[in-house]
């Protein structure tokens, strides 16, 4: 899960033909936009691949209203190419509704974003801020008895599946509330907060043990460069040197792997959000797979997707701005 | 010492000495050696499992306890919403979450090897398809592509496999080709060529060798991850529903309400298993790495 990618070295084929900056961004559109087709590829065919009539796998042996069994019929019936064409048009207008909740599954999905970009967003920010303190102090004074007492803590949190930790807080923590949003009477700030507690914790540490060691890898990678040598060869204080020298440097992949592995934030929030009936998309994926809703779930899975992907983009743009160096290469 | 010593003994006898080396080198490491003590532990528990605990006790027909018990002298670890001893899932659980983690590992070693090397070993589009389709699969969030692909092929023990192995090899691909690179430029290579060998000749006899020593450093941390992957699938209710495994066990727990009741005993093994069993591996991988890498040695 833990996917370390160095940016900018995607498409190196086709480098020679598309050089300076503005090669640089249209290499890296081009590889998203060819990314993203490639799901739209998937998701359509996955669910077309298997042998027998595809509507046994939409309905599993459960009764479909008739309008809906009627539409989907109609679709199926058409030639392959006709449908990946309609598909491609528009792939979150899916003919028929989300089998479990009878709606156009669209809207539910609409609804489930805001509670999970709250969700994951607070407990990235705290995670990343303590992780790349804790990195920071440990690849400083490597070997010392924080860097050892770190990376254990490291090891055996990153060893640990995120829901197991949450539903292990639920028990020593019964004076939290066990799942949601809000409780019913109540919607102020103080009482979503109270109801975040919880699962935050249990994503940010393990999050935290993720960011902390590409934190501390990347500054001992930074350890090791000339330039480091010459600051202290300057007579600079070692605070000054690692203050303005080495961390800066060491941030920057650290920042676009935060924002790459965006992949593996998702995995966690599937699963937090299913322990603690968080109502986003993790818990909504949960919710389609149980049933399973064909419908909602291909409509989930190209939404993580996009995100992802434009993340990803993001990422090695924002990368190409604050170190030109790749880009011009 | 015979001197007519024959080729097959020369290369034998150095595979031993390559053995003895590596082991005093592995051995400095007690990190590397307690991963491994764990992970023998677990090994033997589930290779002895029948023998632990009887298998009947799997079986939800024969149950005779009550459910939802805590923990006593019959049942040290309670029983779950069947009347199961806990105890006897987590033994059998432990065969069920370290066979997926092999099995789907050595079908990731295996197809990412094989795209690794290939995409290594030649160059042009052969190599940008093969790397644009190792770039896919990782950029593609893992947990969603695994759920999509599980649920269209149905739980069972097989599925699961193959959804883990099929979705890990990316990383596997991509340090095998960077490291065909490498060995592509060597001079033997060339000879090898010169002398007429095929491409097949020196992918498997030339570049694979070279490359395999790193790659086991990564397999062996492709378990960990495999064995995660595997808990968080089975915790969705994507496992095989009639073989327990340690996720089985906490979906269980959760979707009849341990947490409410407090039952720690039915939630805590289990979880704990998979953090031993993980940091094992983990720990055996890095001392691998270590120990493989001499670059390593100096900077981390």
């Amino acid at each position: 899960m833990a996917v370390s990618t160095v940016p900018g070295t995607t498409t190196r084929a086709r480098a020679r033909f598309l050089t300076g900056t503005s090669g640089y961004v249209i290499r890296k559109l081009s590889w998203s936009l060819g990314t993203l087709f490639f799901v739209l590829v998937f998701n359509f065919f996955l669910f077309r691949m298997l042998p027998g009539d595809p509507v046994g796998l939409y309905n599993r042996g459960r009764n479909m209203p008739a309008g809906q069994m009627a539409k989907l019929r109609a679709q199926l019936d058409q030639p392959i190419g006709q449908q990946f064409l309609d598909y491609l048009a528009n792939p979150f207008a899916s003919t028929i509704n989300s089998t479990r909740f009878n709606r156009p599954v669209w809207e539910i999905v609409g609804e489930r974003v805001w509670p999970t970009v709250m969700l994951v967003g607070t407990a990235i920010l705290i995670a990343s801020v303590a992780g790349v303190w804790i990195g920071i102090r440990s690849a400083w004074r490597r070997g010392s008895g924080f860097d050892r007492g770190a990376t254990s803590i490291t090891l055996v949190l990153y060893a640990m599946p995120e829901f197991w930790l949450g539903m292990m807080f639920l028990i020593a923590f019964p004076f939290f509330p066990s799942g949601g949003i809000t409780t019913p009477d109540d919607g102020s700030m103080v009482d979503v907060a109270w109801h975040m507690v919880l699962p935050v914790t249990s994503l940010a540490l393990v999050y935290l043990a993720e960011y902390s060691t590409i934190m501390r890898a990347s500054l001992l990678d930074e350890l090791g460069q000339d330039y480091l040598q010459l600051a202290r060869a300057k007579g600079l204080k070692d605070d000054l040197v690692r203050r303005r020298h080495a961390v800066p440097n060491a941030l920057l992949p650290t920042m676009t792997l935060i924002l790459m592995n965006l992949g593996f934030v998702i995995g966690g929030a599937i699963t937090v959000e299913t322990v603690f009936s968080w109502p986003g998309l993790g818990l909504l994926s949960y919710e389609a797979l149980r049933g399973p809703d064909i419908p909602l779930l291909q409509a989930i899975f190209l939404l993580f997707s996009i995100g992802v992907v434009v993340f990803m983009l993001i990422a090695d743009l924002l990368y190409a701005i604050i170190d030109p160096r790749v880009s011009s290469s | 010492m015979v001197p007519m010593t024959s080729a097959a003994a020369i290369v034998r006898a150095r595979r031993r000495a390559t053995l003895t080396r590596f082991w005093h080198d592995y051995r400095g490491h007690k990190t590397g050696i307690a991963g491994l003590a764990i992970l023998g532990f677990f090994v033997l528990v589930a290779i002895f499992a029948p023998l632990l605990a009887d298998p009947t006790g799997l079986d939800i027909t024969k149950a005779t306890a009550p459910a939802h018990m805590a923990p006593s002298a019959g049942n040290p670890l309670g029983t779950d919403e069947n009347g199961r001893s806990i105890l006897t899932l987590l033994i059998h659980g432990t065969r069920m979450s370290l066979l997926v983690g092999l099995a789907a590992t050595v079908i990731a070693m295996v197809i990412g090897t094989a795209i690794g090397v290939m995409a290594g070993f030649y160059s042009g589009r052969t190599r940008s398809i093969l790397n644009a389709v190792s770039d896919w699969f990782l950029v593609i969030p893992f947990l969603p592509l695994a759920i999509v692909m599980a649920t269209v092929l149905g739980p069972s023990l097989l599925n699961i496999i193959i959804v883990i192995g099929v979705t890990s090899w990316p990383g596997t691909a991509r340090l095998v080709c960077a490291q065909t690179l490498s060995v592509r430029e060597r001079p033997y290579m060339e000879r090898a060529k010169a002398l007429g060998a095929s491409d097949w000749h020196q992918m498997t006899r030339h570049v694979l060798p070279n490359v395999m020593p790193l790659v086991m450093a990564h397999v062996v941390l492709t378990v960990s991850i495999a064995i995660l992957s595997e808990t968080t699938l089975s915790f969705l209710g994507l496992g095989d529903p009639t073989r327990p495994s340690w996720g089985y066990i906490l979906d269980h727990a959760f979707s009849t309400g341990a947490m409410t009741n407090n039952e720690w005993w039915f939630v805590m093994p289990p979880g704990i298993c998979v953090v031993l069993v993980v940091l094992a591996f983990t720990l055996i991988g890095r001392t691998l790495e270590a120990v493989l890498n001499p670059r390593l040695k100096e900077t981390r």
